[in-house]
C-alpha cells in the first residue's frame, strides 16, 4: 500500500506548521523525514495516520492491504505507549482482542511476533521491570502483530541511550531485510536516517515545507556505521538542515 | 591539586533526606506511649478524672460492652448504615465521575453542580432527607450517600483526566472501539486516583455517620456516643471513640491491601 499526502498544509492558532506538503511514501520502502525541531514532523505522522487532520490538503492511500492486516496504518511512539498494567503478553493481546482474536490464534501470533523481536524469554515481564531498549521491542512486537501495511514510527528510538539505539538499529534492519515493510521513520538524529532510510526527506524550520529528498541506494544491511557513502550522506544533510537548525533554535516559542 | 602542604578534608555530604521510607511499628509504639502516659498520669493524679479518663476504665468498659452484647447491638446497625451508604454514594460517585471525565458535555454540566454539593455540610440536610427517606434507616443512607458521593465524584473525574493521554492515543491507532478503550485504557488508568480519593470518602463516611447517628437513632456508635456523652461517662465516651478509631484505622488498611493488590504494576 502506498501512502500521498497532496499539498498539505497546517497551522495551530496562528502558528503555520506546515505548508504545501506533497510526498509519496512507496510500497516496501523507509522514508525518513527529518528537520529541526517544531518543524512539524511529529504533526505529518499524525496525518498519515489519521490521528488528526490537516487544515488543507489530502491525505490519500492506495492500493490492496497486505495478507492478514488487521491495522493498516500503524504506530510506534516515542514513549513506548506501553499499559503498565498489562504484562507483555497482554499488552499485544490488547491490540488483538477487538478484532476478534483469542485463545490459541492470537497465542500462535503473539509467540510469532516474540520471536521476531528477541522477546520469548520476557512474555511475562511488566513493562517497569523491562529496560527503555526492551520496551521499545515490545512495542515494535505489538505493531509487527497487527500485520500493519505501513509503520509509522514517531522518534522510536529518541528515548534510548546510544547503545541500546544501535542495538536497536540492527534488528530494524533485521526485521526489514526478512520482510520488507513500508515504514515513515520520524526523527531528528542523521545517522540513524542515513541507517535506514531509503529516502531522506528534508524538511525546512516551521512553517515546514520539503527542502530536499536524498535517495539512498545501498542495501540497509549492508550500511554499517562509519561508511564513507553514509557519512558523506550525513554531512549533506547536516548542511542543508544546520541553517535551519540555528535558525529555530533562535525562534522565540509562542504556542 | 598536587601541593604536597594542602590539608585534604573529606567532601561535605549534602544530599540525603527528602524521601519518605516505610518504618514499620513506630506508629504503634507512638501511640502506645500516649496510652502509658495517660495511665501513668491519671494514677499518680496529675491528670484528673475529670480531664481524662483512665486508659484501663476504658478498656474495661469495652470489656463491658462486649461481654453484655450491647457491642454488637450497637456495631451492627452502625457498620451496616455504613456500609450500604458508602457503596451507594462510592458506586454512583464512580459511575458520574467517569462519566465527567468522558464527555466535556457532562462536564460543563454537573462540575458547577457537585462544586455546589461539595462545601454543604451534610448534616445540615438531615431533616430534608427524613422528609424525603424517612426517619429510619433511609435518611441514614441517603446522607452517608451524599457525603461519600460530592468527594469520589471530585477524584474520579481527576483520576480519568490525569490517565496517560498517549496511552489513549495508541488506542485509536490500533483501531480499538470506544468501548475497549475506556475499559482497558481509561479505568485501569484511573484506579490509583480512584483508590487515593476513596481513602478520604470512607472517612468522610464515618463522621456522617456518628453525626446521623447522634441525630436520631436508637443504636450505633453514635448513639452510644451521645449517651455517654450527655451523662459525661468519660469511660464510655472514649471506648466509643476507639472504636470509630479502628473503624477509620481498619477501612485504611482494606484500601491499602486493594491498592497492593491491584496496583502492583506501579513503580
Amino acid at each position: 500500500m502506498q501512502l500521498i499526502l497532496d499539498s498539505v498544509s497546517h497551522r495551530y492558532g496562528d502558528v503555520r506548521v506546515l505548508s504545501d506538503v506533497s510526498l509519496t511514501i512507496p510500497e516496501g520502502q523507509i522514508v525518513c523525514i527529518v528537520g529541526p525541531s517544531g518543524c512539524g514532523k511529529s504533526t505529518l505522522l499524525r496525518f498519515l495516520g489519521g490521528l488528526e487532520r490537516p487544515g488543507a490538503g489530502k491525505v490519500l492511500q492506495s492500493g490492496p492491504l497486505p495478507d492478514g492486516c488487521l491495522n493498516p496504518l500503524t504506530y510506534v511512539f516515542q514513549d513506548f505507549a506501553l499499559l503498565p498494567w498489562r504484562d507483555v503478553t497482554g499488552n499485544i493481546s490488547l491490540v488483538l482482542e477487538d478484532h476478534g482474536i483469542k485463545g490459541a490464534k492470537a497465542a500462535r501470533i503473539i509467540d510469532d511476533v516474540l520471536i521476531r523481536t528477541k522477546l520469548s524469554d520476557f512474555r511475562n515481564a511488566l513493562p517497569k521491570q523491562l529496560s527503555g531498549g526492551m520496551k521499545q521491542r515490545v512495542a515494535i512486537a505489538r505493531a509487527l502483530a497487527v500485520s500493519p501495511a505501513v509503520m509509522l514510527m514517531d522518534e522510536p528510538l529518541s528515548a534510548l541511550d546510544a547503545q541500546t539505539r544501535e542495538l536497536l538499529m540492527d534488528d530494524l534492519v533485521s526485521l526489514w531485510t526478512r520482510t520488507p515493510f513500508t515504514a515513515v521513520y520520524v526523527t531528528h538524529n542523521l545517522a540513524e536516517a542515513v541507517r535506514l532510510g531509503h529516502r531522506i526527506v528534508v524538511l525546512s524550520r516551521r512553517p515546514g515545507t520539503i527542502r530536499d529528498v536524498v535517495e539512498i541506494d545501498m542495501p540497509l544491511d549492508q550500511r554499517r556505521a562509519g561508511n564513507p557513502t553514509l557519512e558523506a550522506h550525513q554531512a549533506r544533510l547536516w548542511q542543508l538542515m544546520r541553517e535551519e537548525a540555528e535558525a529555530a533554535d533562535k525562534e522565540l516559542s509562542n504556542v | 591539586m598536587s601541593d604536597p602542604n594542602a590539608a585534604t578534608t573529606p567532601v561535605p555530604f549534602r544530599g540525603g533526606g527528602f524521601k519518605p521510607e516505610r518504618i514499620r511499628f513506630v506508629g504503634l509504639a507512638v501511640f502506645l506511649a500516649l496510652v502509658a502516659i495517660a495511665e501513668w498520669g491519671t494514677r499518680a493524679g496529675w491528670i484528673s478524672n475529670l480531664t481524662l479518663p483512665r486508659p484501663s476504665d476504658v478498656l474495661s468498659t469495652f470489656r463491658d460492652l462486649y461481654d453484655t452484647g450491647l457491642l454488637w447491638k450497637h456495631l451492627i446497625p452502625s457498620l451496616t448504615r455504613l456500609a450500604v451508604g458508602s457503596v451507594l454514594g462510592v458506586t454512583i460517585g464512580i459511575g458520574v465521575g467517569v462519566i465527567i471525565g468522558l464527555f466535556s458535555m457532562v462536564r460543563a454540566g454537573l462540575v458547577p453542580l457537585v462544586a455546589a454539593l461539595f462545601p454543604i455540610p451534610k448534616i445540615a440536610l438531615l431533616p430534608l432527607f427524613v422528609i424525603w427517606f424517612g426517619i429510619d434507616e433511609g435518611s441514614k443512607y441517603a446522607l452517608i450517600a451524599l457525603g461519600t458521593f460530592t468527594p469520589t465524584v471530585v477524584a474520579t473525574y481527576g483520576a480519568v483526566d490525569n490517565v496517560d493521554r498517549t496511552l489513549i492515543r495508541m488506542g485509536q491507532s490500533f483501531g480499538l472501539s470506544w468501548w475497549s478503550i475506556v475499559r482497558k485504557i481509561v479505568l485501569p488508568g484511573a484506579l490509583p486516583g480512584i483508590l487515593s480519593g476513596l481513602r478520604i470518602s470512607l472517612a468522610i463516611g464515618i463522621i456522617l455517620l456518628v453525626a446521623a447517628e447522634m441525630l436520631g437513632a436508637q443504636y450505633g456508635i453514635g448513639a452510644y456516643i451521645l449517651e455517654a456523652g450527655s451523662l459525661y461517662d468519660l469511660e464510655r465516651l472514649f471506648a466509643g471513640v476507639v472504636i470509630l478509631s479502628a473503624l477509620g484505622v481498619l477501612t485504611s488498611a482494606v484500601i491499602g491491601w486493594v491498592e497492593k493488590r491491584m496496583l502492583a504494576w506501579r513503580i
